[in-house]
């Protein structure tokens, strides 16, 4: 159990700055999930706090103990690899014994452990296998059974469930969550998936080529993006972004809606909007539609359209569509959905 | 498996040709030859050859001499695989460790292999010369009485050394390309399992290289058995008193110094046989049992 602090952590690999100074306290206990897309330093961050790269500028702690030049072995984390990494030449039990037997655990208690941790993740009936007689779903389950009977301060975990089919990462997502809750260890979980992302965090950290741009619990993250970027990456489809000079090219806002001076961009969710009656009261936001594209996911249907000036706008309604392609819709939303940044693309407001 | 259908019928044993040609001429017909050799026996004069059946086999494994260059070359042939796997693994691993001009370090370590046998014999040989050779210099200054030429021990190990030095390359190769397909991740799981250094070799690269390993003994213990006529005959020509004479050098002895041929062809089926069940071995067993994935 511990918390985890970074102090403007640096990495450069030569002249490239792949982590451009990051600072962010994790408590004890806590679920943090490192969002961002590919190639964006998540990985790196999560394996500087590992050890298993040099930091080139800052500090890391873990439990109050500066760890910048600590071994990994020795910083009390433990980590879930994308590919499990499982060392292929050993039974399940010794790949989950190794490290405990590395450490001069007792026997007794390595088997214990062991016992425990199988129970849990209902692999027994696996433990004399080699990692090859395992389907990916159980390879998984092994990799988290190695970093549960080390019983670490923190857990690190790398993309784990990327390589796994949608509905048995749906499946894991659920039981790495209850897991985590019941041991109450620190986590910091990477992923480029903004849905697992969503559904694992007790705190979101988005990170975009190499700084943090955000940090905030899911909800925060959603209903107040600090940028532009945040606002597209978080939610599924993305926000609709609109640029200020254009108003009045196919949309318009109320006057009474506070902007920042000079050039903004105007971002409001697809969820947000619905059509409007031609005799309803105006709303602070309305736009006319071209629709394009209409897909049906389930419950709901999602439209894509074009404005006037050729911007691009989704939309969403309950149900069936009741529009055609071609048609031209007048859609709405109030003002307190609508998230105003200005011309650098931060929060306005 | 996808057959292919040719068109033409010819086309295919055209562009087979050449291997099949090297193929009959350089191995089938020997082989041939030398199994027809080996059941007859020459008259004390040449003029006439008779069939003996399997006599000449028989002959051969009655014979201590046989016995002892048997003896000679399982000692030979292990030790110079195990010896030039033993440095060219070390090599290995450090050259993993080096970033830095880590291409020149291998291109360094792999020149050896070009050298010729015989030459990488006449390169040993003169080091070691008792006569006028710098390493046998250095060792008789500090004490060491240096006699390749009257000591059969001496003599072996020089040949060892000589046979293995020229190996060591080839196996370097396999070995970095083995220590490269261990997956980096893996290597980083142990270190956070607390497994380091000599520890973290033994208990997980050593055990992944495994395949290259098997491998490796396979095709070095073929080398030193059948590839190594040029450096013994260089070195040390199967001397003193047949200490370092293999069972290749054994067939040469007796065929073409000796003009034993029927012995001769008989001691070089036995090679055949030797040859085939290693292989055999080799496909059968370390091919199946030490992959993982
Ligand atoms: N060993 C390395 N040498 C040079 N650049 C690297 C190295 N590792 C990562 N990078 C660079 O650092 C950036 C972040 O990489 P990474 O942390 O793996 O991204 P993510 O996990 O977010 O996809 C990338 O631009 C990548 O090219
Ligand atoms: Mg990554």
């Amino acid at each position: 159990m511990a918390e985890i602090t970074l102090k403007d952590v640096r990495k450069s690999y030569g002249t490239v700055e792949a982590i451009k100074g990051v600072s962010l306290d994790i408590d004890d206990g806590e679920f943090v999930v490192l969002v961002g897309p590919s190639g964006c330093g998540k990985s790196t961050l999560l394996r500087m706090i590992a050890g298993l790269e040099g930091i080139t500028g800052g500090d890391i702690l873990i439990g109050g103990r500066q760890v910048n030049d600590v071994e990994p072995a020795e910083r009390d984390i433990a980590m879930v690899f994308q590919n499990y990494a499982l060392y292929p030449h050993m039974t399940v039990r010794q790949n989950l014994a190794y490290g405990l037997k590395n450490r001069k655990t007792p026997s007794a208690e390595i088997d214990r452990r062991i016992a425990a941790a199988a129970k849990t993740l209902e692999i027994e009936p696996y433990l004399d296998r080699k990692p090859r007689q395992l389907s990916g779903g159980q390879r998984q389950r092994v990799a988290m059974g190695r970093a549960i009977v080390r019983q670490p301060a923190a857990f690190l975990f790398d993309e784990p469930l990327s390589n796994l089919d949608a509905k048995l990462r749906g499946q894991m997502r659920i039981e790495i969550k209850r897991l985590q809750r019941s041991l109450g260890t620190t986590s910091v979980y990477v992923t480029h998936d903004q849905m697992e992302a969503m559904t694992l965090a007790d705190r979101l950290v988005v990170v975009s080529a190499g700084r943090i741009e955000q940090v905030g619990t899911p909800l925060e993250l959603y209903e107040k993006p600090a940028t532009t970027f945040v606002a597209t990456f978080i939610g599924s489809p993305s926000m609709n972004l609109l640029h200020g000079r254009d108003a009045s090219a196919g949309w318009s806002l109320a006057p009474d809606v506070a902007r920042p001076n000079g050039d903004f961009t105007l971002g409001v969710r697809p969820e947000d909007l619905s059509p409007i009656l031609a005799n309803g009261p105006a709303p602070a936001f309305e736009a006319t539609v071209r629709v394009d594209g209409i897909e049906l996911v389930g419950a709901e249907s999602l439209l894509h359209g074009r404005l006037e000036n050729g911007s691009e706008l989704i939309f969403r309604v309950s149900g069936r569509a009741r529009n055609a392609i071609g048609d031209a819709v007048k859609v709405g939303a109030s003002a307190d959905a609508l998230h105003m940044f200005d011309a650098n693309g931060h929060r306005f407001g | 498996m996808q057959s292919v259908v040719f068109p033409n019928k010819v086309l295919p044993y055209l562009l087979l040709a050449p291997q099949i040609v090297l193929t009959v001429v350089f191995f089938f017909w020997p082989a041939s030859q030398a199994l027809y050799q080996s059941v007859l026996r020459e008259d004390p004069f040449g003029l006439k050859s008779g069939f003996v059946g399997l006599a000449n086999f028989r002959a051969i494994l009655a014979n201590p001499d046989y016995l002892h260059s048997l003896q000679v070359t399982v000692v030979f042939s292990l030790a110079t695989a195990l010896l030039s796997m033993a440095l060219a693994l070390l090599l290995a691993t450090s050259a993993d460790r080096v970033v830095r001009g880590r291409n020149v370090y291998r291109t360094l370590l792999i020149w050896p292999y070009a050298v010729a046998p015989a030459v990488a014999g006449m390169l040993w040989l003169f080091m070691f010369n008792p006569a006028m050779g710098t390493f046998a210099y250095i060792l008789r200054r500090n004490g060491f009485v240096w006699d390749p030429l009257l000591n059969g021990n001496q003599a072996m190990w020089l040949v060892i050394v000589a046979a293995a030095w020229k190996q060591i390359s080839y196996n370097f190769l396999f070995f970095v390309a083995g220590l490269q397909a261990i997956p980096k991740s893996l290597i980083e799981a142990a270190s956070i399992d607390g497994a380091r250094g000599t520890k973290r070799f033994w208990t997980i690269v050593f055990p992944l290289l495994a395949p290259t390993t098997f491998f490796l003994l396979v095709v070095n213990t073929v080398y030193a058995f059948f590839d190594t006529f040029g450096i013994i005959h260089a070195v040390t020509g199967g001397g003193p008193a047949k200490a370092t004479e293999t069972l290749v050098y054994k067939v040469y002895n007796d065929g073409f110094v000796n003009l034993d041929l029927g012995s001769s062809a008989a001691q070089s089926v036995i090679l055949m046989i030797i040859v085939v069940a290693l292989t055999a071995f080799q496909f059968r067993f370390v091919e199946k049992r030490v992959h993982y994935s």
